[in-house]
């Protein structure tokens, strides 16, 4: 803050209290203009008293004056000046900070060294995971981690992008984001729902074995590179297994073509940047656990 | 002058009271115009695209700061959850300001990049279907509604008059940015952009 405006605060401030110090001390005594220490006010007969504030109520006002000259003094507030507290937002903040680190550092410190199956053991590790998951994952996941639509179970054995504790991690901290682009102008109509029907045969469903058979060379021409051959997926690029009976974006044969012709791209938010190292390696963990109990 | 002629003389005791009134201001508002935490932008801030633009404001009109705040104060429990505290110099280009002082909802200042596009669709349209105990209305004719290209640049030209730097080069390309979009793209680009200048590690 430039002197000037320092100054400008300085002073309107002290202005300020001197001024309803000496307004208040100014009419501490009466001044009786009228008869009778009124007034000398009178409306329809009715005389106004000309007392003095009473001394309870004189004294409040002393306080308060005392009060806000000590906390100018102890705190910020007269521009410039820091106050004998050197109290600012900031560095109550990092104090706040500092003493939850010395209380709290201790006990993620104890698993840090340890590996991800090891915490997965740990009841007290997986309490506190599950309380990081329910602020930080359940908006999606779910608060019982089943997901839902658009957002994957993290309970059963089925991983998108690995079930391992690597790549739990992994997930976790730079996110994900599903890359299956929209097949509308390569199949066309036909062609989507002839895919469709190969694709419900996968994992063993009643289909019209024709459009199946129509719909084979498509999936062998567009989706192998990613689903495989076989149906099983790629955890590389988070391409679903298509033979089981497990749906992101459900199963039905409305939901299959939707997903073909318009393609999805779900996204897993990277947090590094938002949560520590420890707190990731026991969300990790957490998660871990819920498919490998 | 005594009590008698201030109270009989209205004009002056006008006067008088828009004087005492004005010290606070006088001290607490007017020397943040002139200060650079307050006036200058922090590093990496940008004026919003038309289409955040036009998602800002259907912000404003379905209400939204009524219920979520954007302003994380200096508490840890605050900075634990949201994340890094807000500044003053991330709002030196809302006009009008959206720090709001309520939070029925959690405060978003910086929600943006927490949640992928396709969960604030979904949770736009039914928030019971992400958080099954939000209590949050859904707002399913942000997907029917489509953007009034045409207004887009006089609301950047309003902006630029009070000082948020759009280029002329801005104002022109912005009917097209918008034109045709839906409700729902402009609100989720507006709330992904929110506070990602500012992290801090919880």
């Amino acid at each position: 803050m430039s002197s000037f405006w320092s100054l400008w605060i300085i002073v309107l401030t002290m202005v300020t209290i001197i001024g309803i110090t000496w307004l208040l001390f100014a009419n501490r005594k009466s001044t009786n203009a009228g008869p009778d220490s009124t007034t000398g006010h009178e409306y329809d007969g009715i005389e106004e008293y000309d007392n003095p504030l009473p001394a309870w109520w004189f004294y409040m006002f002393v306080i308060t004056i005392v009060f806000g000259l000590l906390y100018l003094a102890a705190y910020p507030g007269l521009g410039n000046f820091k106050g004998f507290l050197n109290w600012t937002q900031v560095n109550q903040w990092e104090s706040e900070v500092a003493e939850a680190e010395q209380r709290y550092g201790a006990i993620f410190a104890e698993y840090r060294g340890m590996s991800v199956e090891n915490v997965a053991k740990d009841d007290k590790a997986l309490k506190m995971g599950q309380r990081m998951f329910a602020n930080n994952c359940a908006q999606c996941h779910g608060s019982d981690a089943r997901g839902s639509y658009g957002f994957p179970n993290l309970t059963d054995s089925e991983w998108l992008y690995g079930g391992s504790p690597e790549q739990i991690k992994m997930s976790i901290i730079q996110g994900r984001a599903g890359a299956m682009p929209p097949w509308q102008a390569a199949l066309g109509d036909e062609g989507i729902v002839n895919v469709t029907h190969y694709v419900m045969s996968l994992s063993g469903r009643e289909v019209d074995q024709t459009k199946a058979s129509a719909g084979t060379e498509k999936y062998q021409m567009f989706c192998t590179s990613c689903h495989g051959a076989d149906g099983k997926g790629n955890v590389m690029f988070g391409a679903p297994d298509l033979t089981n009976n497990i749906w992101l974006y459900g199963g039905s044969q409305g939901l299959i073509q939707r997903s073909i012709r318009n393609g999805r791209n779900g996204k897993m938010p990277a947090h590094s940047e938002l949560l520590s190292e420890d707190k990731i390696h026991l969300l990790t963990a957490y998660v871990y656990s819920l498919s490998n109990q | 002058m005594n009590h008698d002629f201030v109270e009989k003389n209205i004009f002056v005791m006008l006067v008088l009271t828009v004087v005492a009134i004005s010290f606070g201001g006088l001290v607490e508002i007017v020397p943040l115009f002139f200060q650079k935490q307050t006036t200058e932008p922090i590093e990496g801030l940008k004026p919003l695209t038309a289409m955040q633009l036009e998602g800002r404001d259907i912000y404003i009109r379905e209400g939204c700061n009524n219920c979520h705040s954007q302003m994380i104060r200096p508490l840890r429990a605050e900075t634990e959850r949201y994340g890094h505290y807000s500044v003053a110099g991330e709002f030196v280009y809302d006009h009008p300001f959206l720090w709001g002082s309520k939070r029925t909802g959690p405060d978003l200042a910086r929600v943006g990049g927490r949640y992928s596009d396709d969960w604030h669709r979904a949770h736009m349209m039914d928030p019971r279907s992400v958080v099954p105990e939000s209590n949050m209305p859904a707002y399913p004719w942000l997907f029917e509604n489509t953007l009034r290209a045409e207004l887009t640049p006089k609301k950047m030209q309003a902006l630029r008059m009070v000082g948020v730097p759009y280029t002329d080069d801005d104002i022109a390309s912005a009917s097209v940015a918008v034109e045709g979009k839906k409700e729902i793209d402009a609100l989720i680009e507006y709330l992904q952009q929110l506070g990602l200048l500012l992290r801090h590690k919880r």
